[in-house]
């Protein structure tokens, strides 16, 4: 916890206000409501203003949970840059898209939510409040311990071949020993 | 199969029931208002529009009946003791009460969903009726006004608005439709600010904003008394399948008067006036707790800014476990923080262990450290004890004990209650064996905790009680500097992190392995899990708990307890 990001609520609460222009406005066109084409503005609104809301910012302290399958969300939302990094131009987008769904009773409901979200997301932008993407975070490997030196460059020295090899009349004081009797080339 | 019955039988029962009966009254309501005779005239201007309205109006009446009893936590705390005798599978399900309260809330926002889409169908017909835009019968109908021989049927009585505005402005200019839209939007705000980001990560916002619910329930028993759902009430004296086709000869002829209309009572108050009152005595007994004196015995400051308070306050008596709500005016008036009790009911004060997580308890350490020495802390209001699933740790006769991280602060409780009840050979203290795991990343925010083990390790040796209780420690954030200290130093006594007897592991525990043990040590008795920590761990132990218990009740069984804030 800690200094409270208005931002995520009103995240929740853009959401939840796109979801709801959207069930009111289908029920308008759906029953051809008297102005039916209020109805029909407002699920495309309703769309767009889920498709916006649906990927969370990243939290300023504490992790951020994804929604699922956001990240293609995320992308495209994140290509308008300013846009939609800014709150007050996100304020204003929600204000201004809920005008229009306030004219019937079916959307009103939708255009109020969406208002107050509007209002909450003023508030964050005077807190300085900014979108940031939600990326998965580029692996960095890890250091390895000190303990763990640099492998060696060279094998070990040892004598060379001829020498290494045991020799028939020192079997014992060989450095090896074999599975199967020693035998020289005559036997 | 077996396993899911003992572990989650009486749940999904209690779930069943409570579904039926939401169900049984959907059907019953459905059908009382697209059958019943009253409603013909009714129907006929609004089709199967109004059941659809009226069958989730009935579905809210119960669940917003229901949902203020769950939080209702000193009223629940009372039944649990008073259900001492019934089991303690049945005291469990007390435990589920906020669960049960965000099912009763997903029923309440999916029924008013519902009740809205069909209720903007029937504003919208209404309002087409009054224009004349159907049948000379729905014309009839709604244009029946309120005059001195007759009732109106549609309650859009003013049509001198623009159509497209009409139903708007008949929602805002009725008593049902001004309540429902204000108590539509604050069930949209406590929902929004109730999902779970924003309940664990702001949590002032959660709560004040919860509390439009006075709001909410306010509206929702003046929501039905503007009676706008209008039933016939002379079917005898004009019977509609006789005067449906004849309405010129309406309030002329003997056969057919006029039909009359009048709306239905508001019901909704008969469901909810109960909970309400229930509700209300619940604030007010928090309030007088709240204005009753608590002095402090002891403030110790631990490492890792953790607080210790010990507190007296007259009265107060308390179980293992138990868990006490904290409230601070100098940091907030209206927030309550709930501490499990960190001290056992054998000693006369109670202390609670607070780590600084968040702005209120960061708030609180930060004025107790500008306390000069042996002065009294800022006041502080005490709501509890209640009851959680630790009370019964005694009940069984063997107990396996998980804490996780600052989740093994009910186990302090817990263990050393048990010291003293072995000091004082307590009759009432079933359990024959303990098993305790620790895990957590780093004990430094825990010294205290592993300080109390030492002593109960020292005086078990004493008394030559050794096996009472096992205890494994797991370390699961360890690293190279760890491994190299140990290696150092394995030969010596005591381990080198807590300086107990018992070694501690490194890493995650296998469960497998040590329920596996403790069912090979333990071959015919009722294990009880309890679990303070995180929800997966929860998972992970319960399907443990259900994998290793035997339907047979002669073997082995394991009951998973799980708490939760």
């Amino acid at each position: 916890m800690g200094k409270i990001e208005w931002a995520m609520w009103a995240n929740e609460q853009a959401l939840a206000a796109g979801l709801i222009l959207l069930t009111g406005g289908i029920v308008g066109v759906g029953g051809m409501f008297r102005g039916w084409e209020f109805a029909a503005y407002s699920i495309a609104a309703g769309v767009f203003v889920c498709l916006l809301e649906y990927p969370r910012g990243k939290k300023n302290k504490g992790t951020s949970v994804e929604r699922t399958g956001q990240y293609c969300f995320t992308v495209c939302v994140k290509a308008f840059g300013p846009l939609t990094r800014n709150y007050y131009v996100r304020a204003f987008i929600h204000a201004a898209i809920a005008v229009p769904a306030g004219f019937m009773l079916a959307t009103v409901l939708g255009c109020v939510c969406l208002g107050i979200a509007s209002l909450i997301y003023l508030g964050a932008a005077i807190s300085g409040e900014k979108w940031e993407p939600i990326l998965p975070r580029t692996e960095t490997r890890k250091a390895v311990g000190e303990s763990i030196k640099q492998p060696p460059q060279n094998p070990p020295p040892r004598p060379p071949a001829e020498m290494r090899r045991k020799r028939a009349e020192d079997l014992e004081g060989a450095a090896y020993d074999n599975p199967i009797k020693v035998s020289t080339n005559d036997e | 199969m077996g396993n899911m019955i003992i572990n989650h039988g009486l749940t999904s029962f209690i779930l069943v029931v409570w579904m039926s009966i939401n169900i049984f009254l959907f059907v019953w309501f459905y059908f009382f208002y697209d059958l019943g005779d009253q409603f013909y005239y009714t129907r006929h201007l609004l089709g199967s529009a109004l059941a659809w309205a009226r069958a989730p109006a009935a579905v809210l009446n119960f669940n917003c009946l229901l949902i203020l009893l769950p939080v209702c936590r000193n009223l629940l705390s009372l039944i649990r003791g008073s259900f001492m005798c019934c089991g303690r599978t049945m005291r469990k399900q007390l435990d589920k009460n906020i669960s049960f309260h965000k099912l009763v809330a997903y029923m309440i926002g999916l029924m008013t969903a519902v009740h809205t889409i069909a209720h903007l169908l029937n504003v919208e017909w209404y309002n087409n009726s009054r224009r004349r835009m159907y049948d000379p019968l729905s014309t009839a109908l709604s244009d029946l006004p309120d005059g001195n021989n007759t009732t109106y049927l549609n309650p859009i009585r003013n049509i001198d608005v623009n159509a497209q505005q009409n139903p708007t402005y008949f929602a805002m200019t009725s008593l049902a439709g001004i309540t429902g839209v204000i108590i539509t939007l604050c069930l949209i705000l406590i929902i929004t600010s109730s999902m779970e980001v924003i309940r664990r990560s702001y949590f002032e916002v959660f709560w004040y904003t919860h509390h439009l619910f006075v709001i909410f329930f306010i509206g929702l028993v003046i929501h039905g008394a503007g009676r706008i759902v209008r039933s016939q009430q002379n079917l005898v004296q004009h019977n509609y399948t006789l005067c449906k086709d004849r309405i010129e000869s309406w309030g002329k002829v003997a056969e057919c008067p006029y039909p009359q209309f009048a709306g239905g009572a508001p019901g909704t108050w008969m469901w909810v006036i109960g909970p309400m009152f229930l509700y209300l005595c619940e604030r007010i007994l928090r309030f007088i707790r709240y204005t009753q004196t608590v002095k402090y015995r002891k403030i110790v400051i631990r490492p890792s800014k953790v607080l210790e308070l010990q507190l007296v306050k007259a009265g107060f008596k308390m179980e293992v476990g138990q868990y006490v709500f904290l409230n601070c005016p100098a940091i907030s008036h209206l927030e309550w923080h709930p501490f499990t009790m960190t001290s056992a009911p054998e000693e006369d004060f109670f202390s609670v262990h607070i780590r600084s997580v968040g702005d209120w308890t960061q708030k609180l350490i930060s004025m107790v450290e500008e306390l000069p020495e042996g002065t009294q802390g800022p006041r502080m209001g005490v709501d509890g004890p209640f009851g959680t699933a630790s009370e019964d740790v005694f009940d069984y006769e063997v107990s396996m004990l998980v804490g996780a991280g600052i989740g093994v602060t009910p186990f302090a409780s817990i263990l050393k209650s048990i010291w003293y009840k072995f000091k004082d050979s307590d009759p009432k203290l079933r359990t024959r064996k303990i098993y305790f795991y620790w895990l957590c990343r780093e004990t430094h925010a825990f010294e205290w905790f592993a300080d109390l083990l030492q002593v109960l390790e020292k005086e078990m040796e004493e008394r030559g009680m050794g096996d009472f209780l096992t205890y494994k420690l797991f370390l699961t954030g360890w690293d190279q500097s760890h491994t190299d200290h140990v290696m150092v130093r394995f030969d010596e006594d005591t381990d080198v992190v807590t300086g107990l007897k018992q070694k501690t592991n490194y890493g995650r525990p296998n469960w497998e392995k040590e329920f596996e043990q403790v069912r090979k040590e333990n071959p015919s008795s009722t294990v009880g899990t309890f679990l303070c920590g995180p929800a997966v761990l929860a998972k992970v132990l319960e399907k443990k708990c259900a994998k290793y218990s035997d339907v047979d009740p002669r073997k082995t069984r394991f009951y998973f307890n799980k708490e939760n804030f």
